[in-house]
C-alpha cells in the first residue's frame, strides 16, 4: 500500500496506489453473453476510426457487433457501412436526446436494447462495441452496460489532456493516445503524455496510436485479443 | 398508496429511456412552430389534452386490473395511427420495463408494451392506485416535453419551470378524468389524437440527423 501521495521522478504528479499489483475488476463473466466494450473520448479524437480499425482487424477472428452513440444518429453507423467494415445489420445507431453521456451511464436502457436486439437477430456474439457520442473528460460508462471502457484522446487536443485526468482519463480500463502522427505538427510531447498518464492512471495500461499508420489499431485489438481470450 | 413510490415512478431521472424521446417536440421547432416558451405552452397544453389524456386513461386503467393489459394495449395500438409514435411508445414501455423489474414484482405483460400500460404496470406492482398512475402518466406527458425544449432551445430552465407550475392545474384535472373512467370498456376510454404530432413523428423518422428517437 501506498496511501499517501507520493512521485517516483522529479516531474511525476504526486499520487497514491490503493492496492498496487491487483486488479481493481471483478473477474471477466464467461457466461453466454457477449463481451461489452465501451468506448468514449473528447469529440473527433478517433472514436469511429478506433472502432472501424477493431472492426477490421478482428472481424474475421471474433462475432462482432456495434453500437453506435453519435450525436447525428446515422453518422456512424454510415461511415462504418461506407467504409466496408462491417455489414449493415451489425450496426445499430441510438438517439441520445442531446446528452450523450446519459445515454452511456444515466439510463443506459437505449444502449442495453440496441445490445439485446443485435444479440437477438445476430445469434450469440463474442464481442459489442458500444460507441459513446462525442463527450467530454467526465464521460465514462455505466458497468451496468459494458465490462471494459476504452478512453480516447489525442495529442492534437494538447498534451496536457492525460493531466488534466477526469473520470474517463483516470478510470478508463484502456487510455488510448491517439493521431501520436500528428505529435511534431502540434508541438506535443509524447513523454509528457505518457508520464502523466502513468500518474493518473496507476497501473492501468495506456497505449499511444497513430490509426493513421496502424489501420488495425494493434494494440488495441490485442489488449481486446486478451480479453476475449480470458473469458474462455 | 405509496408517495414515496409515486414519486419515484414520476422522476425524470428513473432510468427508463425518456431523456431520448421530445414527445413529438424536436419535429415542431424544426418546422417552426415552437420557437420560445409561448410556443412550448401551447404544444404542451396540446400534448396534454389528447395523448396525455389518453395515457393516462390507459395507465390508470391497467393499474386498475393488470389482467386487461393485452387488451388495453390493442386499444393503444387502435388510438396510433403512427407507426413511428407506436413504435416510440413500445420503446419507452420496454425501458420502463426493464426498469420497473428491478425496483418491483411486475406482472407478465410482454416485452414491448406500449408506455401507459408499462406504466399502468408498473404503479400496481408498487401498490399505486389508477388515480396515481394517471397523475405519474400525465405528469411524464409533458416534462419529458419540456426538458426536450430545454435542450433544443436553449430556454430559460426557470421559466419553463414556472410553465409546468402553471400547467399543474389542468394535469391534475386531466389525471382525474382519466382515472374515473378506469373500469370503462376499452374501446370506450379516451381517444384523443393530434394529427400533426402524427405528421410530425413520420416525418422526423425519416430524418437523417435527429437528436431524439421521437
Amino acid at each position: 500500500m501506498h496511501p499517501e501521495p507520493h512521485e517516483h521522478g522529479p516531474d511525476e504528479v504526486p499520487h497514491t496506489h490503493p492496492e498496487p499489483g491487483v486488479d481493481p475488476h471483478l473477474p471477466l463473466d464467461g457466461g453466454p453473453r457477449a463481451l461489452r466494450i465501451g468506448i468514449g473520448g473528447p469529440v473527433g479524437s478517433g472514436k469511429t476510426a478506433l472502432v472501424a480499425a477493431l472492426c477490421r482487424a478482428l472481424g474475421d477472428e471474433l462475432r462482432l457487433a456495434v453500437v453506435t452513440n453519435d450525436i447525428y444518429t446515422t453518422e456512424d453507423a454510415d461511415f462504418l457501412l461506407r467504409n466496408g467494415v462491417l455489414p449493415e445489420e451489425r450496426v445499430r445507431a441510438v438517439e441520445t436526446g442531446c446528452c450523450p453521456h446519459t445515454a452511456i451511464r444515466d439510463d443506459i436502457s437505449a444502449n442495453l436494447d440496441a445490445v439485446e436486439d443485435l444479440e437477438e437477430k445476430l445469434g450469440p456474439l463474442d464481442l459489442v462495441l458500444v460507441e459513446s457520442g462525442g463527450d467530454n473528460l467526465t464521460a465514462t460508462f455505466s458497468k451496468g452496460l459494458i465490462d471494459r471502457q476504452i478512453f480516447v484522446v489525442d495529442v492534437a487536443g494538447g498534451d496536457k489532456v492525460p493531466r488534466k485526468g477526469g473520470p474517463g482519463v483516470t478510470t478508463a480500463d484502456l487510455l488510448v493516445i491517439n493521431k501520436t502522427d500528428l505529435a511534431p505538427m502540434v508541438g506535443a510531447d509524447l513523454s509528457v503524455m505518457d508520464r502523466d498518464a502513468r500518474a493518473r492512471r496507476h497501473d492501468l495500461p495506456t497505449v499511444f496510436l497513430s490509426l493513421a499508420e496502424d489501420k488495425q489499431a494493434t494494440p488495441v485489438a490485442d489488449w481486446i485479443r486478451g480479453l476475449v481470450a480470458a473469458r474462455v | 398508496m405509496s408517495l414515496g413510490a409515486l414519486l419515484l415512478l414520476a422522476d425524470g431521472r428513473l432510468p427508463s429511456g425518456g431523456h431520448a424521446h421530445s414527445g413529438g417536440l424536436e419535429p415542431q421547432i424544426a418546422n417552426g412552430r415552437v420557437r420560445d416558451v409561448d410556443g412550448l405552452a401551447g404544444f404542451l397544453r396540446g400534448r396534454l389534452a389528447t395523448s396525455g389524456l389518453v395515457s393516462a386513461a390507459f395507465a390508470a386503467a391497467t393499474c386498475a386490473d393488470v389482467g386487461r393489459s393485452a387488451e388495453l394495449d390493442a386499444g393503444l395500438d387502435a388510438r396510433t395511427p403512427s407507426p413511428a409514435l407506436r413504435r416510440a411508445s413500445r420503446a419507452q414501455g420496454r425501458a420502463l420495463l426493464r426498469a420497473g423489474r428491478a425496483m418491483w414484482p411486475i406482472a407478465t405483460i410482454g416485452r414491448e408494451p406500449h408506455q401507459p400500460v408499462a406504466l399502468g404496470a408498473l404503479a400496481a406492482a408498487a401498490g399505486l392506485t389508477p388515480a396515481e398512475a394517471a397523475i405519474a402518466a400525465a405528469h411524464g406527458t409533458i416534462t419529458g416535453s419540456a426538458s426536450a425544449g430545454v435542450r433544443l432551445l436553449g430556454l430559460d430552465p426557470y421559466a419553463v419551470h414556472a410553465l409546468l407550475a402553471r400547467l399543474t392545474p389542468e394535469c391534475d384535472r386531466i389525471a382525474a378524468l382519466a382515472a374515473a373512467r378506469s373500469g370503462d370498456p376499452v374501446d370506450e376510454l379516451p381517444a384523443a389524437g393530434a394529427p400533426l404530432l402524427d405528421i410530425g413523428a413520420e416525418h422526423h423518422a425519416t430524418w437523417e440527423v435527429r437528436l431524439f428517437a421521437s
